[in-house]
Order: structure tokens, then sequence, then C-alpha cells
């Protein structure tokens, strides 16, 4: 197990170091130096000249990227040059906000997955099997903007149920912030739930055929306990691995579903930074995700190995 | 649905529900849905269409009428007429991009899974990188920098469909660099170029062109994400994702601003989807399901 971990992680090195440098290389070598962007189009060649210097920007870009590391290194991301913010600061404001919305969206996929597949499984063949084996494969082809205005205009425009933008922290009112979540996590379920309804289903066809299952039902448990206890335990570790490959989808998707319903999180900080060219903001977020995704997929294959030992071994 | 990276994983995790080997209506449907946004696209300058950026002051929100079949928008351009622009946007990007991923990550996945060694260790690892980006954060970022223009985002998007495709050009040479008949031209005395030309080629083909397909449906998904933040094509391009994205602005006045586009967008994603998945099922040789 500690072999595992430790060649799991000699190679997390290497690809956190590689992710550095092409974050510090899309931003440098492309066009619009940031001396630019900064002083704008009327600046004297004499004033870029002298941010420039300031900046270390008239220095070999090795350089650059090594003192740029050792900065990041230092937990110095950097400072916004429109509003004097932290990157650091910015993104752990905006953090929780996000992890939020991944977190009740998740759950809400799990909500409406796992029920439905458990439901396809008992009666696979049927009418309900087919029509919700097929409606998962249309609902795989609806983009999440496109959930997005059509919820809010069933429950906001039209209903006026929910409202369609706005934030309130949870520590001011909790009951008021889950409000706004509804629709985001909601849209985002909608783009998880066919996934994990689509492999859980045929994961759980296999395991209703075991024996164990047989024996469950000859012992004369209630069907229920066969079905959430008996059968959905080996197929833990597939929830386990769809969650782990929605991560990166789960990331894209709240980046668009925080825009388009106002949600101050992570997301909504990056393509604000778009909008305003704020490039700094830009490269610490686009580097602080990145490293935050090459984590998650650490820790996903960690809980893995912990969970199946072929895997450590390596016979899988 | 905003993963390039995704889609390999669920397509080829997933044991396909057990399907038919007979080609059903629906699939037939979608071929009918494609051809005919295809014609549509092709034919735009050809057809009897008013322009698509004119815009009409006094007209605006205006609904369907003889002059403007679908109506027009909020800045009284022609919605049809839009439409139509936008799926030859849509379309162009849609197909370019996975045109670059298919034919670069092809090519590294087969180089790799024929020759292994470091060749291999420097290519996954190459892509372990580019995957450790979320792709559209690393699209916005590029277009970001880059600047938006239709090449651009071409580009971009082509590259992030490359670790896909190498995928699944790697693992179909896996296993049959292995097969017999690889073995008998290698034994023959055949070089590499035509082992992997004439006989791996022709094998890879195949399931690479179902991937072609689901890459399509992707890369329309991903282009009308970025277009519709306003970080795609620029304006006054109309592409199906900036539709959507002006028509989000009076969904209470004109939802079907915002609903046409969608529809659009929605069927077409659907027909490559599903014709793309049909092909993969045709080619897996895991019989069915289960």
């Amino acid at each position: 197990m500690l072999g595992f971990i430790a060649r799991r992680f000699l190679y997390l090195v290497p690809v956190l170091v590689a992710v550095s440098l092409l974050t510090f290389l899309i931003a440098s070598l492309l066009p619009g130096d940031l001396a630019y962007v900064i002083l704008g189009d009327q600046a004297t060649p004499e004033k870029v000249e002298a941010l420039r210097h300031d900046m270390g920007l008239d220095q070999p870009i090795w350089w650059r990227y090594i003192s740029w590391l050792g900065h990041v290194l230092e937990g110095d991301f950097g400072r916004s040059f429109r509003t004097g913010q932290t990157v650091l600061q910015a993104v752990s404001e905006r953090l929780p906000v996000s992890l939020e919305l991944m977190f009740l969206a998740e759950i809400l996929g799990l909500a409406i997955g796992v029920p439905l597949a458990i439901a396809c499984a008992v009666r696979s063949g049927s009418a309900f099997d087919r029509f919700m084996t097929g409606s998962a494969f249309g609902m795989l082809s609806v983009p999440t903007f496109l959930s997005a205005i059509l919820l809010i205009y069933l429950f906001a425009v039209q209903l006026h149920w929910l409202p369609a933008t706005g934030y309130v922290p949870f520590e001011e009112n909790p009951i008021d912030n889950l409000r706004f979540f509804v629709l985001p996590a909601l849209t985002l379920a909608l783009a998880e739930w066919p996934g994990i309804m689509r492999v859980l289903r045929s994961d759980m066809i296999a395991t209703l055929q075991e024996d164990y299952i047989a024996l469950a039902k000859a012992k004369g448990l209630k069907a229920s306990r066969i079905l959430f206890v008996h059968a959905l335990k080996p197929s833990s570790l597939t929830l386990i691995t769809i969650t782990g490959i929605n991560i990166g989808r789960l990331i894209g998707g709240a980046l668009i579903v925080e825009t388009i319903f106002a949600l101050p999180g992570i997301g909504r900080l990056l393509v604000g930074a778009i909008y305003t060219r704020d490039l700094i903001i830009l490269q610490g977020v686009v580097l602080f995700v990145a490293g935050g995704f090459v984590l998650m997929n650490f820790i996903v294959d960690m809980l893995y190995a912990v969970l199946d030992p072929r895997i450590r071994h390596g016979h899988a | 649905m905003a993963t390039l990276e995704l889609a390999i994983d669920e397509g080829f995790a997933i044991a396909p529900v057990a399907r038919q080997r007979r080609l059903g209506p629906l699939f037939w449907a979608a071929i009918g849905w494609m051809i005919f946004i295809f014609v549509a696209a092709a034919l735009a300058n050809v057809l009897p269409l008013p322009s698509p950026t004119d815009m009409d002051m006094l007209e605006r929100r205006a609904p369907a009428s003889m002059l403007h079949w679908l109506g027009t928008d909020g800045l009284g351009r022609d919605e049809l007429s839009r439409l139509i622009f936008g799926a030859r946007i849509s379309l162009t990007v849609g197909l370019c991009a996975p045109v670059i991923g298919i034919t670069i990550g092809g090519a590294l996945g087969m180089l790799a899974g024929y020759f292994r060694g470091r060749f291999e260790t420097l290519v996954v690892g190459s892509m372990d990188v580019l995957l450790a980006f979320p792709p559209l954060i690393l699209a916005l970022a590029v277009t970001a920098y880059l600047g938006q223009s239709i090449l651009n985002l071409t580009c971009i998007l082509g590259v992030l469909g490359i670790p896909a495709f190498m995928r699944v050009a790697r693992a179909a040479t896996l296993t049959l660099a292995r097969r017999e008949f690889v073995i008998a031209a290698q034994a023959l005395g055949a070089s590499h170029a035509r082992i992997l030309l004439r006989e791996l080629l022709p094998n890879v083909f195949l399931p690479l062109l179902a991937f072609f397909l689901l890459g399509v449906a992707v890369t329309i998904v991903v282009e009308g994400a970025l277009s519709f933040l306003g970080l795609g094509v620029p304006p006054p391009i109309s592409s199906w994702g900036s539709m959507i994205g002006e028509g989000r602005e009076s969904l209470d006045v004109a939802p079907r601003l915002a609903f046409l586009p969608a529809i659009m967008m929605f069927l077409t994603v659907l027909s490559f989807n599903l014709v793309g998945d049909t092909l993969r099922a045709l080619t897996d040789p895991r019989q069915g399901a289960l």
C-alpha cells in the first residue's frame, strides 16, 4: 500500500510541475504584453519599459518561470493589478461557493441516478427501463447552459418559484442560501445523473444475477434491503470511479452555471478575470484549479486503491 | 457534457445497452437531420435568406411573418437566417477541431501503441499533463490570451481532443499489434511504416471514426458554451451558442430566441451522439452488453 502511494506520489510531482510550466507558458508566450494591458494603449514606450523592468518582464523567460514558481510555492500566486486583491484571497473567498455548488450537484445527481438505476436494473428490458435508458441518452446531449436556460424559464420566469440569480452566504440565512442554490445545483445534477444511471444500471444487472443475491432472497430478506444494501455495495467502486471522472466536467459545468446564475464562485472569478483582462488573477486561478483537479484525481486514485486491493498490486 | 476526456471514459467503460445489430429508424432520422443541417449550412449563401447581420430597429423581436419566417431577434436581425449561418460556424468548428484531434491524436496513439518503450511513456505522460486541466478552463484561458477568432477556437478545441483520440488509437493498436496478421506481416519482413499504414490503420480507423462523431458532438457543445459566455466566436458572427446567450436576456418576452437555437443544437448533438454510439456498438467486438 505504501509503495503504491509513493509511486503515485512520485508521478504527481512531474505532472504538477508540467502543469505549472504550461500555465506559465500560456500566459507568457502568447501575444499581448502584460505591461501594455496594465497601462493601456495610450502608454508611452518609456513608461512601458519602466513597468516591464519593475515587473521583471525584461528577464529571460526561464528565470521568470523559476522566480514565479518560487513565489507560488511560498503561497504567493500574485496580486490583481485591477483590484489589488491577492489571488489567494480571491480564491479562498470564492472557493466555498463553488464547493457547495459541486457538492449539492453531486448529491442531487446521485439522488436521481441511483434509484433510477436500481429501478431499471430490477426490471431490465421493461418499457420503463427502455424509456429511462433512452432519456438518459438524450440528456447526455443537453449542454449545461441549455438546461440552465430551461430551468430558469420554467421555475423563475413562468412559475416564479425560485430566484434566477443571486446569492446569500450560508451563515447569513441558510434557507435563502439553499434557495439560491436549487436551480444551479439542479442544472448540474441534470448533466450528472445520466452517466451515473447508465454505469450503475449495467453494474447492478450483473450483480443481481450473483448467487449471494439469490441466497439473500432465499433467506427471505426484504427486497428493499437486498437492493439498497446487498446489491449496491459492490457498486460503490463504480460510483467512486464515476464521481472521479465527473470532477473535470463538474468544474467546467460549475463555471458556466456560476456565470449564468450569478453565484460568486471560482468559475465566475475566472470568467470575470477574462472579461476585465485581469491576467494575473486568470493565471493564478487556472493554476489553482488545475492543481486542485490533479490532487482530486490523486485522492480518487488513492480511495480506489484502498477499496480494491487488486489495483495497488497492479493486477487491474 | 463539456469534457472531451469524459466522453471516452464513459463511452468505453460502459458496456453498451443491449442493442440490435440492425440500424433502427432513429439512426436514419439522425442521419437525415445531419444531412439536412449540412445542406442548409452549405447553401446558406445561395438560399434566398435575408442577411443575418442586417439590423432593423423597427422590427425588433418581431413575430414570424412572410418576410421573417421565424421572426427577428433583439436587434431586428432575421432569426432563421442567423440560425442557418450559425449552423455554419457550429458545424465548421465542430468538424474541423476533431479532425485536428483525430489526425494528431490518432497518429501519436498508433505510434505509441506500436513502438511502446520510451516514446509511449513520453506520449502518455504529456497527454496526462493536458488532461490535468479541466478542458473548459483551459479552452477559456487560451482563448483569453490568444484572442477570439474562429481559427483560434478551432485549434484550441482540436488540441484539447488529442488526448482522447490518442487513448482510443493506442488501446486499439495495443491489442491489434499482438494479433496473428501483424506478426505474419512482421515475419514477411514488412517495414514498420507498411505495418502501421496497411495492417493497423484500416483496423484502428473504424473505432476512431465512431469516436470522431462523438467528438463532433462534444466540440459543438464546448464551442456553444464558450460562445454562450461571449468568449467563443467574436460578434457579429452568429453561432448557436451566442444566439442562446443573447436570447437569455429576453426569456420573459421572447423565449423562442433562446429556445430555437437550443433545439437546433440539441438535435444536432443528439444526432452525432446517436450515430457515433451506434457505430461504436457495431465496431465493438464485445457483442452487445453484459
